[in-house]
């Protein structure tokens, strides 16, 4: 049995009376992309945030690789390994994909003031290479305002590669996209899944059921149930949380 | 970004002709303004780090400003009475060496700006706004009611502090020193533009959240940034008391701060020679205008607002156009 590298254990998080999270536990196995679906307000985001540390949860862990997260702020994650991309991209507009990429490639040492950084030459091979995995080669020099909704998504992919993650956490990178989109992304993170495992949030179920190897169903909080999509297609408590009956005994 | 720079180039080269000219003719007077111009735009050059790059709206530069000044003041005024600023635990004794002046007011500005930055970057916006506003306050406040070093009514230094080698009393000799000090701080600031931190800088003000999520954190920048831009402020402040041979809390002011804010917002906020730009129009606005009318405010008042209104990128994205992405 190999080791998961990511593992969320016990993960509980209240808002006042609103429990957004109650003892989640779900694990990310090398090579796999583990999808978390749910309704809305199920608590995915808030999974999300618990995990990338954007908050801190009321309870609960967070190891990435063996190394213990729980405790460390966002910055701190993302140099440790987990590679982030948005619901709603988040990206210098005014520069160049390539200084977005760049941006990336740095790994957190940013505390260099004299050296001009777009004339690295090792920077600059990372941020390249990482902009040719996602088809973006031919635009380095395009303003990142500039560019489409769809390429905007595949450039925040872009820079979750040049931080070499040990995981990526992707919050519905295809929130948006067309069908052609949504099938260059689909191949996208299908190829990504083994430079290293994507825990996947999404609401295009196509793909999900594409993609995914394993599947979390994520219900007021609660994680429902986790298994291939072939399981998850099968499960009553699925279906009757996703037809809407959870009122019913 | 070539019209930016050609545009840089002839800006500087009107900071070196005009002076040159001035001094050929004889005229004394055009090489103060031009002095003042190129200290103020130092100052702006300064505030542009944290406003133009970083997106941090201080509207609390006076404060470094004054501090400049007041190092200058302190360490000339205990030289020129001979006594020392302290004797225990060890004796200090004033100064009236310029070198040594400006590395006390680069050092005690950029301490106060750490100082400064660390409680104000707690907060952000209006909020920021408000609390680098009230820093600068306080120290107005707290040199008016300090009447060891004047009070209200300020120190008067009878002799410009010496520069090895050089007769500051000159105006066309300090002026060089300015100029020197004005070109080396805009080489630091292009350089941090063009470095990894630059890069990281522009990309939080940005978006903060891009930042994080490549493992940098947006509040250590913006501290080093509002650090580096006091001090540079302070080194300014320092030049301008020796210019008047004179520091009160007025430099210390809101308006100081103001001011400063004008410089950048007129020349190009974010652009490397836009307060240079905007302190050279400044300055010769105040000097030709107010021999128009005491009111010459409200032609810079509708000028400003047309900047703001119709031109973002200042005067310097009037003429050059927007900024490019460098490769």
């Amino acid at each position: 049995m190999t080791e998961p590298v990511l593992q969320v254990r016990g993960v509980s998080k209240s808002f006042g009376a609103l429990t957004a999270n109650e003892d989640v536990s779900l694990d990310l196995r090398p090579g796999e992309i583990h999808a978390l679906i749910g309704p809305n307000g199920a608590g995915k985001s808030t999974l999300i945030a618990a995990i990338s540390g954007a908050l801190t949860p009321d309870a609960g862990t967070v190891h990435l690789a063996g190394r213990d997260l729980t405790g460390l702020d966002m910055a701190a994650r993302a140099r440790a390994g987990l590679g982030r991309t948005f619901q709603i991209s988040a990206l210098a507009m005014e520069m160049s994909v390539l200084q977005n990429a760049t941006l990336g490639a740095l790994g957190g040492q940013a505390f260099r003031l004299f050296r001009p950084v777009m004339r690295d030459a090792g920077l600059r091979q990372v941020a390249q290479s990482a902009l040719a995995r996602v088809g973006l080669q031919g635009h380095a020099r395009t303003r990142t305002a500039d560019l489409s909704h769809g390429q905007r998504r595949q450039l925040e992919v872009a820079i979750a590669l040049t931080l070499a993650p040990r995981a990526f956490l992707m919050d519905e990178p295809m929130a948006g996209l067309g069908l052609e989109g949504t099938a260059r992304m689909t191949g996208l993170l299908d190829a990504l899944r083994v430079e290293a495992p994507i825990l996947l949030v999404e609401h295009d179920m196509d793909a999900v059921f594409r993609l995914a190897d394993r599947i979390s169903v994520l219900v007021y909080g609660r994680i429902i149930a986790t298994g291939t999509p072939a399981e998850i297609r099968q499960n009553p408590d699925v279906r009757r949380a996703y037809l809407g009956e959870e009122a019913s005994p | 970004m070539r019209r930016e720079t050609l545009l840089n180039a002839a800006i500087l080269a009107g900071f070196l002709a005009l002076p040159l000219w001035a001094w050929m003719a004889d005229e004394p007077f055009i090489i103060t303004l031009t002095t003042r111009a190129a200290i103020l735009a130092l100052a702006g050059v300064g505030l542009n780090l944290a406003l133009g790059l970083g997106g941090l709206v201080s509207l609390g530069h006076a404060a470094f400003f004054g501090i400049g000044g007041y190092a200058m003041g302190v360490l000339a005024f205990h030289a020129q009475t001979y006594t020392p600023l302290t004797e225990a635990p060890f004796l200090i004794e004033g100064t009236k060496s310029m070198p040594v002046i400006w590395l006390v007011a680069l050092i005690t500005s950029a301490l106060a700006a750490l100082v400064i930055g660390a409680l104000s970057l707690r907060t952000s916006g209006v909020y920021f706004i408000m609390i680098t506003l009230a820093f600068g306050q306080m120290f107005y406040f707290f040199m008016i009611s300090w009447p060891a070093y004047g009070g209200e009514d300020g120190m008067s230094i009878y002799l410009r502090n010496g520069f090895p080698g050089l007769n500051t009393l000159d105006p066309i000799q300090f002026y060089a020193l300015c100029f020197v000090l004005l070109a080396g701080a805009l080489w630091l600031v292009s350089r941090i533009q063009h470095s990894a931190f630059g890069l990281a800088l522009a990309a939080a003000r940005q978006s903060p959240m891009r930042v994080t999520s490549v493992g940098i954190r947006p509040r250590s920048l913006h501290l080093l940034a509002f650090t580096l831009s006091g001090a540079i402020t302070g080194l300014a402040g320092a030049l301008f008391a020796d210019l008047n041979r004179f520091v009160s809390p007025t430099m210390f002011s809101w308006q100081t701060s103001g001011e400063i804010m004008v410089f950048v917002i007129l020349g190009g906020v974010g652009r490397l020679l836009g307060p240079v730009l905007g302190a050279a129009i400044f300055i010769a606005m105040e000097h030709w205008l107010d021999g128009v009318s005491d009111y010459w405010h409200i032609y810079l008042g509708a000028i400003l607002l047309g900047m703001v209104l119709f031109a973002r990128g200042g005067l310097i994205g009037l003429i050059a156009g927007r900024e490019v992405a460098h490769d």
